[in-house]
């Protein structure tokens, strides 16, 4: 019968397709082994809570950025100027709260007085990141510009601007009740804030990428948006969404930071959107467009921050981090790149 | 002519009259008249530059014409925009196909048109997968098309399947015409007369009316009912297809640079 003959044909390509799901499982795969060996050659500081909070603390900002990033590759974009925005995000908050806490004395200094400014700076932080995302988006929307360079002119402009701003200065006096209760507080005593954060951000974004008509929609944009549009999908609207998002993202990550440092630090994250789209990619979205999940950049994101503190608590230089990331790197792409040729070539 | 009184007895699924369309001083289409009638599968013939593809894009609502009307179902309608095109019953099968590949071929068949699941999930903007899988498969079988509808994604599709899916769009949705371009260029032997079956079903079984947009005269012969041939702008010949054969068509298409043999 032809349907038999038919599903024979389609066999090998069904497994071909499918083994996006073995890409997020062989990197599942690494990561529990690289976890094992760790915990297996150091379990008592390896798997002590301290270092395991040290790894999602310092996993949850990449966390936090690739959940939206993961949107974004998937609708075909690319955003290199996430960095940038964390730093002019991180100037707002930290100068309104600063500025509207900083006579505050004694009895003065609580409930309202004092939170309403931390408050307003960290929803003012999240805002004007978003803002950045929909100037990235329309940019790129309405003059055809390469994200790749629309976002790298952005990124100039927007730490430029923070620097004019700050005459190139960090920006303290953030209140440090903020640091306190939260940058360094934890959620009922047990878990620290920003992971609790990045967790509700990755698993909120997880459920909309998989189950909700936008997040469906950008898949079908990254992978052909001209087919998009004649499907009556507005696609300039979906990608100014999707920059948007990872706009408000970065600016969540800039309040994370004001509230653990107390301060906006003006000449960091020069690396984080690489990382970030490293994790991301890691993961198994691809870099064009159209594929991917969240699943997979949960572990791209851990990997990084589990290679680092192992190989401290090893004696190990941690820069072999770098080398180990750069070649799972390459390898993921080079699967992606060889699936897609598999695929197109028949 | 008892064809021609049958003819004018049925409102025309699609009627076009007196089309032009000019692109800056080039004159692509210069009054092109296009009749299809209910339920039948028309060939629009023409050589590179004849405005096969102009017209195309008329009907589907990608360009605007200049003069003229276009009547669907008896109707006289206008295209800003390919939503009108769509809401008033005309499909495009495009050669590309325009699939997302990624994605599977019920969430393939409703992109921009998803089912939402019932209630506050749906206002959250929740699809609901299952209804637009159970109704691809339907839609596909019906179709009499043996393309495997859940858990895979049509990039892993043969190209015949892939046609498959892109027609059960065009067919889920279109209610008066289903413009098809180039359906079976891209495909071998075997995948074409399945192609080719589908196009029978379309008019069939389900009444569909069919505007087969084809260099291929083999196809033609094989599905076509009537044929309308385009050239430089102008249809110079509507033929019912078992009137003709393929020399008449190319002598037309060609404008009779390549002449029938003939014994005088």
């Amino acid at each position: 019968m032809t349907t038999t003959a038919d599903e024979k044909r389609l066999n090998p390509l069904v497994k071909i397709a499918q083994s996006r799901r073995l890409q997020s499982l062989t990197i599942l795969g690494l990561f529990v082994v690289i976890f094992a060996v760790f915990a297996i050659l150091s379990p008592s500081s390896f798997l002590s809570q301290t270092n395991l909070e040290g790894i999602g603390l310092s996993a949850s900002q990449v966390l936090i950025l690739g959940a939206g990033v993961t949107f974004l590759l998937i609708a075909g974009g690319l955003d290199l100027s996430v960095g940038a925005i964390i730093v002019f995000s991180a100037v707002v908050a930290a100068k309104i709260m600063a500025g509207a806490t900083a006579g505050l004395e004694g009895a003065d200094r609580m409930g309202w007085p004092l939170w309403g400014p931390v408050i307003g700076g960290a929803l003012a932080g999240i805002v004007v990141g978003t803002l950045w995302g929909v100037f990235n988006g329309t940019v790129i929307v309405k003059t055809g510009i390469p994200p790749f360079i629309a976002t790298l002119a952005s990124m100039t402009v927007i730490l430029g601007l923070a620097q004019v701003w700050t005459n190139g200065l960090n920006v303290s006096g953030a209140p440090s009740e903020l640091q306190t209760v939260f940058g360094l507080g934890r959620m009922f005593g047990i878990v620290p804030w920003p992971i609790v954060i990045a967790a509700v951000v990755v698993i909120v974004l997880w459920i909309v990428l998989a189950n909700t008509r936008f997040g469906l929609r950008l898949y079908a944009i990254g992978a052909n948006p001209e087919s998009a549009r004649r499907a009556g999908i507005n696609v300039g609207r979906y990608t100014v969404a999707v920059y948007a998002l990872v706009g408000a993202l970065a600016g969540l990550v800039a309040v994370i930071d004001v509230a653990r440092f107390t301060t906006a630090t003006v000449n960091g994250y020069s690396a984080i959107a690489l990382n970030v789209i490293t994790a991301v990619v890691i993961g198994g979205t691809s870099l064009w467009g159209g594929r991917g999940g969240m699943g997979g950049t949960i572990i791209g994101s851990l990997i990084p921050a589990t290679l680092t503190s192992g190989f401290v608590i090893l004696g190990l230089q941690p820069f072999w981090q770098n080398v180990a990331v750069g070649i799972v790197l390459l390898l993921a792409v080079a699967v992606d790149q060889y699936r897609r040729r598999k695929l197109s070539a028949q | 002519m008892s064809e021609s009184e049958t003819a004018s007895a049925a409102v025309p699924a699609l009627k076009v009259t007196g089309v032009t369309k000019s692109y800056r001083h080039v004159q692509a289409l210069r009054g092109v008249d296009l009749e299809v009638r209910p339920a039948e599968v028309h060939a629009l013939l023409g050589d590179n530059g004849a405005g096969k593809s102009t017209l195309m894009k008329i009907l589907a609502g990608a360009v605007s014409h200049d003069q003229g009307t276009i009547e669907v179902n008896g109707v006289e309608q206008s295209f800003a925009k390919p939503a009108d095109a769509q809401a008033a019953g005309i499909e495009t099968v495009y050669q590309d196909l325009a699939l997302a590949p990624s994605l599977s071929p019920g969430e393939n068949l409703f992109l921009g048109r998803e089912i939402m699941r019932k209630g506050f999930l749906g206002r959250l903007g929740f699809v609901d997968r299952k209804a637009m899988s159970d109704a691809a498969v339907q839609q596909l079988q019906q179709l009499g098309a043996r393309t495997p509808t859940s858990h895979v994604e049509v990039e892993a599709l043969s190209g015949g399947q892939r046609q498959a899916v892109a027609v059960a769009r065009a067919s889920l949705w279109g209610t008066a015409l289903i413009m098809l371009d180039e359906p079976t260029a891209a495909l071998g032997v075997a995948q074409t007369t399945s192609v080719l079956d589908l196009i029978r079903r379309l008019r069939d079984e389900r009444g569909l009316s069919v505007l087969l947009v084809s260099h291929n005269l083999p196809d033609v012969f094989a599905v076509a009912d009537r044929a309308t041939v385009l050239r430089l702008g102008e249809n110079v010949l509507t033929t019912d297809i078992a009137d003709v054969t393929s020399t008449d068509l190319i002598s037309a298409m060609t404008g009779g640079r390549i002449t029938p043999k003939d014994p005088s």
